[in-house]
């Protein structure tokens, strides 16, 4: 007797969806994704999916030093993640972690080139400060005139990404070693000066705690202090900031400082943990990734820790793949954005339920 | 169920909606005549806008079935609803800035390629004419004042050829004389056989102006009464469910002392016109000093001038504390102005946009006043948890939690939160922008008890409001804005409507009383 037809389902927001449940449909949304990518394996290369999953698995986590790489790749990625995230959470959309990190890597290098001599306690304070302040630097500078101008803060840190860029490449002429290979090699080979010490043993496993530990610092930072409230109010409106007496200026420079002081730190590791070198391509578009981690993390530095590794893994695996069974890396991107897909999908259905027509049920009841 | 179809425009059978845990309605019937101007009654959060946008094809229905004219329909969207002949006027306004006002009216018809704009607006002016509408239409809506922006929507809903015509709190940002013509055309309309449902918080209008009344409370369809066996108490007991007292009490100020005095005040906007223009006026402590205007008259920058958030151009502030010391707060802005000690609260009229935060929940907007209390690095949450409990059970906040967004509760328990958080501060000066705009009567209630509460601990009460019969019985003193004039001065004890209304529309009456 409808003279429009009802609608198959509509989207009904769900009461409170508890943790178990959300994790169970997590879960679900994985499995799904890995049955999906296997169909896609097959269709396209014939392969046993199991095989090149356990290539994947393998090519990550197969052995203990594959393993432990790719945890300390991890926790770079994250700790990249972290130099976005509180501006993230101001709404400052700084696409300049990258530069950040390369100039927090030249200054780590050029402490270690030129204090090779110093006594090591000294060398040892100053090589992560260094890079720190270059962070700071490259940070606050957009921050100072989005504070003051109103300039526009995505292109200006994108932007200083390629001065950062093209300032290693000069800083390389200097420091080229040997002569004529246009690239530095590994700094102070010779007695490791200046390089992150060992841990228990372990070359990888100092970033991994340095980055943990941060983690848990931002989490209390951004969540329970002064500071952190400060942020969060900036980024929802500056009018209501404003009216709360709040200092937007100082508020956009000192979250810059921060954000630019941990991508500072991500340099330090990466030149003297990771590399002992420095190169253009030394952040390796990381920077940029970073973003992907921070939102796909909701800007949680819990979460954040588990999408960095996500994908790190995937990447790692990935070249596995390459290498066994020809497949090239763009395959593994496809698997990676297949599951990304599933992941991403499952947080509406955490959220909300489909309420089917209900016509049908009526007829059901009737039968 | 009665059958009683025969000139029934609309009826609603059973209908539900939830979001979540919260119910907006349930079981919900419901019956519009033909020819008959409906009013719609109930508290915030009774489910009045979300049983008309289940009409409006914007929320679609969980349970329910509606009928048009007899027949069963559903509504999936806005277009369905058209299509069926409904048209609703939000309480914010849908219009293209930059058109005209007939261009707004046929925008997104379908036409031929080559329009005939003078055929189009001779059709317009038919039904201008027909019930006796006051349109220009070749004006554009950024020059137009709001009831005429209403006036457009209006029209553009009958363009559309609706007979049905849902109206969301009209008369809110309205003067009395508009009032007054906007209630003229829609008896005009229930004349020609269309149906109106108009919803609104204010009783006289009700009474003067519909034919029967339905109530809502809590989700709950309560009845249907005829307007002239309903008084206001009535409708008020069916609307809360017990007796209430309606009368605003007005205490005379006890030993006022100049607490501000605003002298040749003027803020231009960003377009760099003036806003406000050689404001001066004073205000003392123990008093509620009204302040009365068409919406954008000026009054968001006289209170935001005060509060150190506008730039003014010209002019001096002064402030004198308890020891009669007088402070300059022309130059300062709300941070440093809270930081010399002076406590100054306000409740400023776009709540989410500037006094709350809206992504947040309630313990986390009550740190915006308080998160700096306390030394040290981290913020304490015990005591703004703690008032927020305070203020969800005092003034009856609706929320599923105490750390659920308030962005996502309803106008009138945004309105709660905001005003209980500004008077928690115990101020020296208490601003409040139209403190029960969206509020249902009980609620306001509560808000003037709460302001004359403030009154009679010798703040300095500033208050925006609308309502003329509510300002003239609250205040003291009230003040008349006209587009960024203050067009005079007046005591709320004797001064009438009529007279407000012509000083907010006229300032040449500047002259007369300055």
């Amino acid at each position: 007797m409808s003279a429009v037809k009802e609608p198959l389902f509509h989207v009904v927001k769900r009461d409170n969806s508890s943790f178990l449940r959300g994790m169970l449909v997590r879960l679900a949304a994985i499995v799904l994704g890995l049955i999906v990518c296997a169909v896609i394996i097959v269709l396209l290369t014939g392969m046993n999916p199991l095989n090149v999953y356990a290539a994947l698995w393998d090519g990550a986590v197969g052995t203990s030093r594959r393993m432990w790489i790719t945890l300390r790749d991890s926790a770079i990625l994250l700790c990249i993640g972290f130099a976005v995230m509180p501006a993230f959470r101001m709404r400052f959309w700084n696409t300049g972690a990258e530069g950040q990190v390369l100039v927090g890597s030249l200054a780590t290098a050029a402490v270690m080139i030129y204090g090779v001599n110093l006594p090591p306690w000294l060398l040892y304070t100053l090589c992560p400060l260094a890079g720190i302040a270059a962070g700071i630097l490259w940070g606050i500078v957009p921050a100072f005139f989005k504070a003051h101008w109103n300039t526009n803060e995505t292109l200006f840190t994108l932007m200083l990404n390629y001065i950062a860029t093209q300032l290693v490449a000069y800083c390389i002429i200097f420091w080229e070693k040997p002569k004529g290979s246009n690239s530095v090699g590994l700094i102070n080979m010779k007695g490791k000066i200046g390089w992150l010490p060992k841990v228990w043993n372990n070359d990888y496993i100092l970033p991994i705690i340095i980055v943990v530990v941060m983690a848990v610092v931002l989490f209390i930072y951004m969540r329970y202090t002064k500071q952190g409230y400060e942020v969060s109010v900036v980024g929802e409106s500056e009018n209501t900031a404003h009216y709360a007496g709040i200092n937007v200026r100082k508020v956009i420079i000192r979250t810059m400082a921060i954000c630019g002081g941990i991508a500072g730190v991500a340099g330090y590791l990466l030149t003297a943990g990771v590399g002992h070198t420095i190169s253009t391509g030394l952040a390796g578009g990381r920077g940029f990734t970073a973003i992907v981690v921070a939102w796909l993390g909701k800007l949680n530095p819990f979460a954040m820790m588990l999408v960095a590794f996500f994908l790190v893994f995937m990447q790692k695996g990935s070249i596995e793949i390459a290498s066994q069974f020809n497949l090239n890396e763009n395959a593994s991107e496809i698997l990676t954005g297949v599951l990304l897909f599933f992941i991403l999908g499952c947080e509406f259905f955490i959220n909300y339920r489909l309420e089917f027509r209900k016509a049908e049920k009526e007829e059901a009841i009737k039968a | 169920m009665q059958k009683n179809t025969a000139g029934a425009m609309i009826e609603l059978r059973g209908v539900t909606k939830r979001f979540g845990s919260v119910v907006a309605n349930e079981n919900v019937d419901l019956t519009v005549r033909r020819g008959e101007i409906l009013s719609v009654l109930g508290e915030n959060g009774s489910g009045k806008t979300s049983l008309m946008n289940m009409l409006a094809g914007i929320y679609f229905p969980d349970a329910g079935h509606i009928f048009v004219e007899g027949r069963e329909v559903v509504i999936r969207s806005p277009k369905d609803a058209f299509d069926l002949g409904i048209g609703m006027i939000h309480q914010h306004f849908k219009l293209v800035d930059v058109l005209t006002a007939a261009e707004n009216i046929i925008l997104g018809l379908p036409g031929k390629l080559v329009m005939d704009m003078k055929q189009v607006k001779a059709d317009i002016q038919k039904l201008l004419d027909k019930y006796g509408f006051d349109l220009d239409l070749d004006a554009k809506i950024y020059e137009m004042s709001v009831s005429q922006k209403q006036t457009v929507e209006i029209v553009k809903m009958l363009y559309r050829g609706a007979h049905i015509l849902i109206l969301d709190e009209p008369t809110a940002v309205l003067t009395p004389q508009e009032t007054d013509k906007l209630f003229q055309v829609l008896r005009n309309m229930r004349t020609q056989g269309h149906s109106i449902i108009i919803i609104t918080h204010k009783l006289n209008e009700v009474l003067s102006l519909s034919d029967r009344v339905a109530v809502l409370r809590k989700g709950r369809y309560i009845g249907t009464v005829d307007t002239r066996d309903a008084t206001e108490m009535s409708l008020t007991e069916m609307m809360v469910g017990e007796k209430v007292v309606l009368d605003i009490e007005r205490p005379d100020p006890v030993n006022p002392r100049l607490k501000l005095k605003v002298q040749d005040v003027t803020v231009v906007n960003k377009e760099g016109r003036e806003v406000l223009s050689h404001a001066c006026f004073e205000a003392y402590t123990g008093e509620i000093l009204g302040i009365a205007g068409i919406a954008g008259s000026g009054q968001k920058e006289l209170l935001e001038s005060i509060a150190g958030l506008q730039h003014l151009v010209s002019g001096s502030i002064e402030y004198t504390n308890r020891k009669g010391h007088i402070k300059e707060l022309t130059k300062m802005s709300a941070q440093k102005i809270r930081e010399i000690g002076i406590r100054l609260a306000f409740v400023p009229e776009d709540r989410l946009g500037m006094g709350l935060v809206a992504s947040m929940g309630m313990t986390d907007n009550m740190m915006l006043r308080s998160y700096r209390k306390g030394r040290g690095f981290f913020s304490r949450r015990k005591e703004p948890h703690d008032l927020a409990e305070r203020i969800m059970h005092e003034l009856g906040v609706v929320t599923p939690s105490i750390d659920a967004p308030v962005g996502r509760m309803s106008g009138g328990n945004v309105q709660k939160v905001l005003v209980g958080r500004e008077i928690a501060s115990s101020p020296q000066v208490l601003m409040v922008a139209y403190p029960v705009r969206g509020l249902d009567i009980n609620s306001s209630y509560t808000i003037y008890g709460l302001l004359n509460e403030q009154k009679k601990q010798g703040s300095c009460v500033i208050c925006v409001g609308e309502d003329l019969d509510v300002l003239l019985a609250l205040c003291d003193r009230i003040l008349v804005l006209a587009d960024g004039h203050i067009s005079g001065v007046v005591d709320a004890r004797t001064a009438t409507k009529e007279q407000i209304g012509l000083m907010m529309t006229s300032h040449e009456q500047k002259e007369v009383h300055a």
